[in-house]
């Protein structure tokens, strides 16, 4: 167990009446890279949070670097979160600063490195993603894309130990693509880091992930490395991968039979 | 339906209402005390204060100046055209002078500050929280309250306070531009006579007394407000709108409150 970083254990989650995640079982090993995916609306988001420690279970357990996220309080809590990076799937820049203070921001809050190293360390950053160049704007001035690059920038600003990014690829044109898949992996060679990555992208993160999660409806169906996912006959795995619309992946939200909602009376 | 049936279902009407408040209340008073332990990381770095301070009253410096001055001249040309009817129009100074620094100096800010930096407050905390802001904060060690709301807070708190004394500074003098220049009262007299009747304790800093509690009041509802928005677009529409009605019903029940002790207990012990 010590050679896993993060441990979901039975977990059940539900947002008030909507029960979204069910007996979820997972292991991230660290220094890996691994990929959680799934169809939209099945769960991964809630899973990152609840690995946060945003959300707490209502039943099972999450471990990480073997402290139990549900119970700690708030400043061990905020302790261990010092150690993980979140790209969040919005982005979620601070929209009164400017790229350069964005990536800065975690530097300048927990530590006194003086501003000319904070500098050579946000311009790094930076040019890991890109976006060196645009330091200057506002987040308000970025597209979504480059948004997402400095969101990455930012998840990344203080050498994280553990890194969670929530679609990293989404939006992303084909270059930045390619160029953001191979930061994740040598981030995290370079680091000897761990990372999480939840996609839908399975072409791209299948080139630079080291073991996958599939999840459908809040239930994880597949799990392997890439060689696994390949070789599967699994109807699930396939279809998933193969992107095809049918087959037993539901692509609909749960919905009743279409005479009954024709009949529905909707105003 | 039974007599007993229909009380059972009145009291469960009427209490309802009353829990739920009581539940806001508390859930109120506990955000307080976080916000109010929240606050060293203001002392340990004034910054982010100032940098608030800044947006929180020169975004209402302009509408505090215009509404002082013109409510000064209101003031003085009613209180003339009034007092000149018992040949007193020589103690309008004092009377423009008590009435802005008792009581329309700290509402009528109070009220202008909240409709217009309390609703910017919880319009851009809770836009903060629709676009995962405070949640990303979170995520990265620093407490949102700590780095977010505390000092908006506190710089509402001293910025009230401040655009109060400018309120009834540029009050008095609007006053003093319809008395003096335009209807001829004596300038000497106008002023002499506001010294003599208007105590600086009593009723200057009584004043500005009441307008630090407006602050607080105005700069909780907004914070509060904000931090609970609904993380959506109607959601913060709601919480801003929430926030403008509040502070004006709590500015003015607490300025009866805060008056009947300050000017009423005054008298009575005297
Ligand atoms: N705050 C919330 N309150 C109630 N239900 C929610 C909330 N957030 C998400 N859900 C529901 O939980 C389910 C899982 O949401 P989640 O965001 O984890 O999905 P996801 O797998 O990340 O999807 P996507 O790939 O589209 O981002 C969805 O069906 C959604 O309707
Ligand atoms: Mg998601």
């Amino acid at each position: 167990m010590a050679d896993d970083l993060v441990v979901v254990r039975g977990v059940t989650f539900a947002y008030e009446e909507r029960p979204v995640l069910f007996d979820v079982d997972m292991a991230i090993p660290r220094g890996k890279v691994v990929a959680i995916m799934g169809l939209s609306g099945c769960g991964k988001t809630t899973l990152l949070r609840l690995i946060g420690g945003q959300l707490k279970p209502q039943r099972g357990d999450v471990l990480v670097d073997g402290l139990s996220v549900p119970s700690l309080g708030e400043e061990a809590l905020y302790r261990l979160r010092r150690r993980m990076g979140m790209l969040f799937q919005m982005g979620a820049l601070f929209t009164d600063l400017t790229v350069y203070e964005n990536v800065a921001f975690q530097m300048r809050e927990h530590t006194d490195l003086p501003e000319p190293l904070i500098r050579d360390l946000v311009l790094m950053k930076l040019h890991a993603v890109g976006l060196r160049g645009a330091w200057h704007l506002r987040p308000a001035e970025l597209s979504g894309g480059m948004a997402r690059r400095v969101a990455l920038a930012r998840a990344i600003a203080l050498d994280p130990m553990l890194i969670l990014y929530d679609e990293p690829f989404a939006g992303l044109d084909p270059i930045s693509l390619a160029v953001i898949g191979r930061l994740i992996r040598t981030l995290n060679d370079a680091l000897g880091a761990t990372s999480v990555v939840v996609t839908h992208d399975v072409q791209e993160s299948l080139k630079v992930v080291d073991y996958v999660y599939l999840m459908s409806e809040g239930r994880v169906i597949f799990s392997g490395d890439v060689a696994a996912v390949h070789a599967s006959r699994d109807p699930y795995v396939r279809q998933f991968v193969d992107g095809r619309p049918d087959g037993p992946v539901p692509f609909h939200y749960p919905a009743p039979p279409w005479q009954e909602m024709l009949d529905h009376d909707y105003a | 339906m039974t007599t007993l049936e229909r009380v059972v279902g009145l009291v469960g009407r009427l209490g309802a209402p009353v829990v739920d408040a009581a539940v806001g209340l508390g859930a109120a008073t506990r955000f307080f005390l976080s916000v109010l332990a929240a606050s060293t990381s203001c002392l340990r770095r004034p910054r982010l204060v100032v940098r608030e301070l800044y947006f929180i009253g020169v975004l209402s410096l302009a509408i505090i100046l215009v509404s002082a001055l013109f409510v000064g001249m209101v003031l003085g040309l009613q209180m003339y055209d009034t007092l000149v009817r018992f040949g007193s129009e020589d103690i309008v100074g004092m009377v423009v002078a008590l009435a802005l620094v008792r009581e329309l100096g700290p509402v009528l800010s109070a009220l202008l500050i909240s409709s217009r930096a309390g609703s910017a407050v919880t319009a851009e905390i809770g836009l903060m929280k629709a676009t995962e802001q405070l949640s990303a904060m979170e995520m990265m060690a620093v407490p949102p309250v700590a780095r977010v709301v505390a000092p908006r807070f506190w710089a509402g708190v001293l910025a009230v306070p401040l655009l109060t004394a400018i309120f009834d500074v540029v009050g008095i003098f609007g006053g003093w531009l319809v008395a003096v220049p335009l209807l001829g009262v004596d300038d000497g007299t106008f002023w002499s006579q506001m010294r003599a009747a208007v105590d600086f304790r009593l009723d200057v800093v009584n004043g500005l007394i009441k307008s630090l509690w407006f602050g607080v009041a105005i700069l909780f509802i907004a914070v509060h407000q904000g931090f609970h928005a609904e993380p959506t677009a109607e959601g913060v529409s709601r919480a801003t709108t929430r926030t403008v009605v509040r502070s004006a019903l709590v500015v003015l029940g607490l300025d009866f409150v805060l008056t009947a002790f300050m000017f009423r207990g005054f008298e009575g012990m005297g």
